[in-house]
């Protein structure tokens, strides 16, 4: 048949239509998968494409003293950042944009870093610009693709080292806790608290980011800020007012012996507010804004003093002589002793106990005393005794109740627990069962030995013995603890009244005379604590008025050989808070510190190295 | 000229093509960022008033001047394709293969188009001086010759997409003189064997389903033998032809079986032309807000990817529409086939429908993925001159065909 026949052609031409007609469905098919059933899954991805989220930093909530003043406050500033489509474009923007950013190689490299995590959102360049920057950086925004600038509130703390570490400071997230889930809410480059309040209360501050998105073109050149139904606004973190009393921390600072290490808690006995909390070294936290230059963390974290350390929940000290009015409240609940009870032995300098002698701090003797006077004395030789008559088991298991043996609660982050042996089963395992005597009884008793405690615990304890029905609340700053966590000393009022004349007799002529003031009855009890490291720490805890104490102070300065040389600084806060800032303050500093050593036997070296107690050093932080 | 015996429909869906191809070019210039393809299509309508002067000049042709002068042009293309070989320069998204010529600089067309033409010409009088299908694989070798020497020229441009076209018009045409489906099939083997050839499974299966079909259609032995052993050639010489491949074939090639290989670089055109066809949804985006052409996530939105544009613009309704228009077109050019009075006639308007389907087709499905990436433009929408003018030149053709078989008194059957 000829191949063009009609009927040949008629054939073929039915099944070339045919061939036709199948090749295109089979493309309608093909469009009508993307086009009507992908097309949820495309459209997303299409914006995706274009769309990409810029978050928009929520404010941090303020902290405010308890008068509404700002401890911790935003100013305006600007973060600039890059979207780039690849890596090699987000280094040649960088590095010409580098001069005027005032970047250099090793933060170029950072940046290119962070890019490498996560490439899609714009990337952070100078996390801090001055206005100046920014202004030059706008100027030149068509030679730069994808610059984003975003204002970014910046973080201020007004009283810098003074609050640090109460107020603490803000650091970058890592990626370490970003993965581990530690912040809720917060993405790569969210600033979180690091320490203090803004750490305690973070996720309260902190606000939750918004975002809005800006349309890029396929080379990550910005085009537009898409419209604004899409712009999810941020919200601000909650403002938190806090106990503390910023004029009387910035009193605290300047009255704290410049140079020393040590810490200072002011506390309204009556609620268990803290009015000041001042450690010493300080930082400034403002040094962390904008993240901190490495080598500048690394001397932070690494000094010899550890700054860092917040040295009223994070030091633990030998309680030393304040612990006399422990042991001795725990005796009187015991029925053991009463106010007027005396020792068989009298203080002639010191007491033999089996093959040993332990001395009192006063070569001379003290004599006979009742217990009142011991605790105006001091005297370790009745306090030997005393403990003895206690007996260890019972000493260890009060000092449990009266919560030696845990953290106040403050609400501040990283509170140490103190030491306190629980039992007897301690001494053995440390020891072995036969290695040890009733001697750790005798140095338990004046305060030495197994025993370190945080200023914080001590100044609680002070508290319930201030007050008058005996019971003290947990320290708190921001939020006031639950009813149910009240401390009970379990004396009666006649015994309270007993021990805080026997406090009042210290100040007015015992061992801490030289923090009497004028016009003030001031209780408190002064104390030295053996450092096998050094020269011993002292202690000094007051309590005014006397009868009903509105205010209580408790200071330690590391290495101030005693706790006499510290109580007119004491003495000086305490006026400062009840009689306002015109108290008269010349005159007690001045008086003669007639008190001698307040010693006793060397004690097992247990602590304290504060140096030793910080936290676990970290990683210096990225920016 | 007497518009009375042109053919209608054609010309209809022709100029209807030629106004949509030539507002979705418009809307592809139509970006926010910086593009090539802005105002494109200003210049693409010089081309196609260059064009319908040639389509009027080439309508004056009667097919047997044309029959004449076809070996002639059939040297002329060839000679061009190989001086192309030797002085051709690169242009746009196909910069590394020669496939321009240029005079001073100025480049001034692509000899591949010509070649196209001139291969359906040369096949056409080929093939209709036949009374009768070729018989046998031996009787096929003219014209797998008269197609086999450009589409050779053509890949050593290399430029695999255009090459793919005389394939398309080689079978096209056979199919139109009534070679056996069979003998086509046994034809396509050597290149069937090649793809197979990736994996040692499916070409073993093939081997095996070639000798049964050799078994069953019973060909000359020697002719049968040269068949099968071509397959095994093919199939073992398959490695070392993929290595003369240049790297971006090999990764276009690679990308079309999984995009996601290299999203950003080979696999970024499949898959943004895939976004923005599939975010086009039903009704599309609106003429010339496609959000992905405007941002440059298209690439080369106004030759290669042009459809794409349409797609994501005007949606599925507007795809279906273009689509019809163009499946039209093509059974236009089917009947006209049909109707022609003479086999050479008959023949040149088929070999054309194996063009532009082939065009078509190549084209439209890599837009969705259904074909790898190939470059060869969309016939009325690419921005591009030398096409435009083969495109115009081809509809003069059917139109001359047409209107020679108007008063043929030619019956349905």
């Amino acid at each position: 048949m000829i191949w063009h026949h009609p009927h040949a052609l008629t054939r073929r031409g039915a099944i070339g239509r045919h061939v036709v007609l199948a090749v295109f469905g089979l493309l309608v098919l093909a469009f009508f998968r993307v086009q009507v059933l992908g097309s949820s899954l495309y459209r997303l991805q299409s914006e995706e494409n274009r769309l990409r989220p810029v978050p928009v930093p929520a404010p941090r909530g303020l902290i405010l003293d308890r008068n509404g003043i700002a401890l911790a406050e935003n100013v305006p500033g600007y973060a600039v950042a890059l979207i780039a489509s690849s890596e090699d474009s987000l280094r040649a923007t960088v590095e010409r944009i580098a001069p005027i950013a005032g970047i250099d190689a090793a933060q170029v490299e950072r940046v290119i870093q962070r890019y490498r995590r996560r490439s899609r959102d714009p990337v952070v360049i100078v996390p801090d610009a001055s206005f100046e920057v920014v202004s030059a950086l706008e100027e030149r925004r068509t030679w730069i693709p994808g610059l984003v600038i975003q204002s970014e509130p910046k973080r201020r703390y007004r009283y810098g080292e003074i609050t640090a570490h109460v107020v603490g400071y803000l650091d970058e997230i890592t990626e370490q806790e970003l993965e581990a889930g530690t912040f809720q809410g917060a993405r790569l480059g969210t600033l979180v608290g690091r320490d203090g309040l803004e750490r305690e209360y973070d996720e309260l501050v902190r606000g939750r980011d918004g975002s809005l998105f800006l349309e890029v073109d396929a080379m990550g050149r910005t085009v537009r800020e898409s419209g604004e139904r899409s712009r999810l606004e941020p919200r601000p973190g909650q403002t938190i007012s806090t106990t503390l009393d910023a004029r009387l921390q910035e009193y605290v600072a300047k009255v704290f012996p410049a140079g020393q290490l040590g810490s200072v808690v002011v506390m309204d006995p009556r609620t268990g507010e803290i009015l000041s909390l001042y450690s010493s070294p300080s930082y400034d936290p403002n040094a962390f804004i904008g993240g901190i230059d490495p080598d500048r963390w690394r001397e932070l974290s690494r000094a010899e003093d550890a700054p860092l350390l917040n040295r009223a929940i994070q030091a633990r000290y030998p309680p030393a002589s304040p612990w006399k009015l422990v042991l001795a409240a725990q005796a009187m609940k015991r029925g053991i002793v009463g106010l007027r009870s005396r020792m068989p032995i009298p203080c002639a300098g010191g007491l033999r106990y089996y093959n040993r002698y332990f001395r009192c701090w006063r070569v001379q003797g003290h004599g006979d005393l009742t217990l009142a006077e011991a605790i105006q004395h001091s005297c370790d030789v009745y306090f030997y005794q005393l403990g003895l008559r206690l007996q260890l088991p019972n000493m260890l298991h009060d000092a449990g109740e009266l919560g030696f043996r845990t953290p106040t609660g403050v609400d501040l982050p990283n509170e140490v627990t103190p030491i306190f042996p629980s039992s007897t089963e301690y001494y053995n395992r440390r020891y072995g069962p036969r290695g040890w005597t009733n001697a750790v009884t005798l140095n338990l008793a004046i305060g030495q030995g197994e025993n370190a405690q945080t200023l914080m615990g001590m100044v609680r304890f002070y508290a319930m013995l201030g007050n008058p029905d005996g019971t003290a609340a947990e320290p708190w700053f921001v939020e006031r603890p639950s009813e149910g966590r009240v401390r009970q000393l379990g004396l009666d009022g006649e015994s309270l009244q007993g021990l805080r004349e026997a406090l009042v007799a210290v100040v007015a002529e015992g061992t801490g005379a030289g923090a009497r003031i004028a016009n003030l009855r001031i209780a408190g009890k002064t104390g030295t604590a053996q450092n096998a490291h050094g020269p011993d720490h002292g202690w000094f805890i007051a309590f005014a008025p006397a009868q009903s104490p509105e205010v209580l102070v408790g200071a330690i300065v590391e290495f101030a050989e005693h706790g006499s040389s510290i109580a007119p600084m004491v003495t000086q806060i305490i006026a400062r808070h009840l009689l306002g800032p015109g108290a008269p303050s010349s005159s007690v500093t001045e008086a003669e510190l007639t008190v001698p050593h307040d010693s006793a036997p060397t004690p097992l070296p247990i602590l304290p190295n504060p140096t030793s107690l910080r936290r676990p050093p970290r990683d210096p932080p990225r920016r | 000229m007497k518009t009375q015996g042109l053919d209608k429909p054609l010309l209809a869906t022709t100029a209807a093509l030629m106004v949509v191809g030539l507002a979705t070019l418009y809307s592809a210039g139509q970006t926010d960022a910086p593009s090539a393809a802005a105002g494109i299509w200003k210049g693409q309508l010089v081309w196609v008033a260059l064009g319908l002067g040639v389509a009027a000049v080439t309508f004056r042709f009667s097919p047997r001047i044309l029959e004449w002068i076809t070996p002639f042009g059939y040297a002329l293309a060839l000679a061009l394709l190989g001086l192309t070989l030797l002085i051709g320069t690169g242009a746009g998204t196909a910069a590394g293969a020669k496939s321009w010529l240029a005079i001073g600089g100025m480049r001034i067309g692509q000899p591949v188009e010509l070649a196209k033409v001139a291969a359906i010409l040369m096949l056409a009088r080929h093939l209709g001086s036949r009374r009768e299908a070729p018989g046998g694989i031996r009787e096929l070798m003219p014209a797998c010759v008269i197609v086999g020497v450009p589409f050779v020229l053509v890949g050593l441009q290399p430029d695999l997409g255009s090459a793919m076209v005389f394939l398309g018009i080689l079978f096209a045409v056979l199919f139109w003189v009534g070679v056996p489906a069979r003998w086509l099939l046994l034809l396509a083997s050597p290149l069937i064997s090649l793809l197979l050839a990736f994996s040692t499974a499916t070409w073993g299966a093939w081997i095996v389903l070639l000798t049964v079909l050799l078994l069953w259609t019973r060909p000359y032995v020697l002719e049968g033998l040269g068949v099968w052993l071509t397959n095994v050639l093919m199939g073992v010489i398959a490695l070392e032809l993929w290595r003369t491949l240049a790297p971006y074939q090999q990764n276009r090639l690679l990308s079309f079986l999984n995009p996601e290989i290299d999203p950003r670089a080979t696999g970024w055109h499949i898959i943004q032309s895939k976004i923005a066809i599939g975010s086009g949804g039903l009704l599309g985006k609106g003429f010339a807000d496609g959000t992905q052409k405007r941002l440059a996530f298209l690439p080369a939105q106004h030759t290669d990817f042009i459809y794409s544009v349409l797609g994501e613009e005007l949606g599925f309704v507007g795809v279906l529409v273009s689509l019809a228009l163009f499946a039209a077109f093509l059974l236009i050019l089917v009947r006209i086939a049909r109707r022609a009075t003479d086999p050479f006639s008959s023949m040149v308007v088929f070999g054309i429908v194996g063009l532009f389907l082939t065009h078509i087709v190549v084209n439209v499905g890599m837009t969705v993925g259904l074909m790898p990436i190939t470059g060869i433009p969309l016939p009325f929408f690419s921005y591009g001159g030398s096409f435009l003018l083969t495109s115009c030149v081809c509809v003069a053709l059917a139109l001359r065909v047409a209107w020679d078989s108007r008063g043929s008194g030619y019956l349905e059957f």
